[in-house]
């Protein structure tokens, strides 16, 4: 009898690289400013699972279905994959910088000169000093600032 | 953020933003996200380094970007409250910052 390609293996194994090979290229452009790659993550899940079922598959019916070697090659490599978009993950986001010398409490904050998204000049002092909604026009406003990570 | 703006407005607070984007960058992101605060453009990260969050490398092509973190300062320049992240990823939830506005007596 004609023993079967293992097709769950081989499109596990492909879903599984491509989750990997996308971390890459999406954590590069887009990743640094989403909390969490759910998409990279379910398509591990998706690619893992068509391996184990795949594996299995092989295991109980190794004379319908061929690929124990390929199937245990391409299972292993796709884990590896796995553990390597975990690593990314977290090694990235340990890696922050100290910022000892960040601003404390109680300190000044730096004043700076910086353009908007408009391209007009704006001053963190000027805003101190300028009348806000929430207070009388002498008190000034206070500034909440938030660094972001940006899109690049 | 942009949905609490009103809010921190009417207690004396103005949502002021830095990154490394251009305006081009910054002005196409607030545009689709519909931020109406004020987004300031850091480009060469002259501030950022100045406030010691520089994250290089970390950016896209290992460009040098700003980690994520979060001062209330008030009027007269005193910085009053101050959010580093240990975790990229968890980042300041608008309603954090109103909390710590009540513990300081803000609006």
């Amino acid at each position: 009898m004609e023993r079967k390609w293992n097709s769950s293996i081989v499109f596990g194994f492909l879903v599984t690289i491509a989750a990997f090979i996308s971390t890459y290229t999406t954590f590069a452009n887009f990743a640094l400013t989403s909390d969490f790659s759910w998409l990279n993550l379910s398509m591990f899940a998706v690619g893992l699972s068509l391996l184990g079922a795949g594996l299995k598959r092989t295991f109980r019916q190794p004379d319908r279905v061929r690929g124990k070697i390929r199937g245990i090659v391409a299972s292993t490599l796709g884990l590896i994959a796995f553990i390597g978009f975990l690593g990314l993950h977290f090694h990235v986001s340990a890696q922050l910088p100290a910022s000892d010398g960040a601003p404390r409490v109680w300190t000044k904050a730096p004043d700076f000169t910086l353009s908007d998204q408009n391209g007009k000049p704006v001053t963190l002092y000027e805003i101190l000093k300028s009348p806000s909604e929430g207070f009388a026009a002498d008190r000034g406003t206070y500034v909440l600032l938030v660094f972001y990570r940006g899109y690049w | 953020m942009e949905q609490h703006r009103e809010t921190f407005e009417k207690r004396g607070v103005r949502i002021v933003a830095v990154s490394v984007d251009p305006p081009e960058v910054t002005l196409k992101h607030t545009r689709k996200q519909g931020f109406s605060f004020t987004f300031l453009c850091d480009p060469k990260g002259e501030v950022i380094r100045r406030y010691d969050l520089m994250h290089e490398g970390a950016g896209r092509g290992s460009a040098d970007i700003s980690r994520p973190a979060e001062f209330l300062i008030d009027p007269r320049g005193n910085v009053r409250w101050v959010n580093l992240t240990d975790d990229y990823r968890v980042r300041l939830h608008p309603e954090e910052a109103l909390k710590v506005l009540d513990t300081l007596g803000v609006g």
